[in-house]
């Protein structure tokens, strides 16, 4: 499953690639020369917030069926969350330097997005924190739907206040607000970073179980030992 | 070469960031799974195997 999942990756990281360099014009009217950033700088936004959506889907997995899946998914999630959210601000900061004029402001968006970044370090430090990891596991679900209410706030932040940051330009009620010529790879890598980290979450997953596994016999070894 | 115009360094700083971090991410996953698949077969083979493994 994942080998088969990586290589379509690829060929989507390719064809987007190609088509954004080779075949999209490489500047717009409202965004400037600065357009190829937001090829990458979409994707990982969009990541952030994904990845934060299946851990609090996960959480309730945790608190309400005590599914261990639901464990193993959540925290496998939150490294590749952090990893793009942090990709998203670094994007973010070389986009608007260029066009705003400034790497950083304490504007709406991109306060609530660092503010998802802190939350996701809080959630791996929290893992960490306790042996139990299935008492961790109810704790860092808890925390998980608290932190939830970051992400409605990242989402309208530039509906709700005054901000740098342009509104939705691909979600809208009338459809995507840029040519289809732009609209397609950007797209497309969308698709292929929501692959990407699809690939590396199952692997991470399948990772996770095995470590439990490795747990459970070592524990095994050493009572063994000991009797 | 493609000429990215007067904004080339924040729009190759960007790329080769994302490059850098997903790379990072590919190799920790895969060293991670390399390093518990190791351990997990180094316990077998000193005869350690799950309870529900033995029985079947």
């Amino acid at each position: 499953m994942i080998v088969p999942l990586a290589i379509v990756t690829a060929l989507l990281f390719a064809v987007a690639l190609y088509l954004a360099f080779f075949r999209a014009p490489l500047e717009s009217e409202n965004v400037g020369t600065t357009l190829p950033i937001l090829y990458v700088h979409v994707p990982n936004a969009w990541l952030s917030q994904f990845a934060y959506g299946l851990m609090f889907v996960a959480a309730f997995g945790t608190l309400v069926w005590r599914h261990p899946l639901a464990d193993v998914a959540a925290k496998a999630a939150a490294p590749l969350g952090a990893g793009f959210t942090a990709l998203a601000l670094y994007t973010g900061a070389l986009w608007g330097r260029p066009t705003w004029g400034t790497f950083w402001e304490w504007d709406g968006r991109m306060t609530s997005t660092l503010i998802l970044l802190f939350i996701y370090l809080s959630i791996i430090a929290l893992w960490r924190a306790f042996e139990d990891q299935l008492k961790a596991a109810r704790i860092v679900a808890i925390v998980t739907l608290v932190g939830g209410i970051d992400i409605p706030i990242i989402k309208f932040s530039v509906d709700w206040w005054n901000t740098l940051h342009q509104p939705a330009s691909i979600i809208t009620g009338t459809g995507p607000r840029m040519a289809g010529s732009i609209f397609l790879p950007l797209i497309l890598m969308v698709l292929a970073f929501t692959l990407l980290f699809l690939t590396l979450h199952l692997s991470t997953m399948r990772t996770e179980i095995l470590r439990r596994r490795v747990e459970t016999l070592s524990r095994q070894a050493a009572a063994r030992t000991g009797a | 070469m493609i000429d990215l115009g007067p904004h080339t360094n924040f729009i190759v700083a960007a790329y080769v960031g994302v490059a850098l971090v997903t790379l990072a991410l590919i190799v920790w996953t895969a060293w991670r799974s390399r390093d518990v698949k190791g351990r997990l077969a180094a316990l077998e083979a000193q005869g350690i195997r799950r309870r529900s493994d033995s029985t079947t």
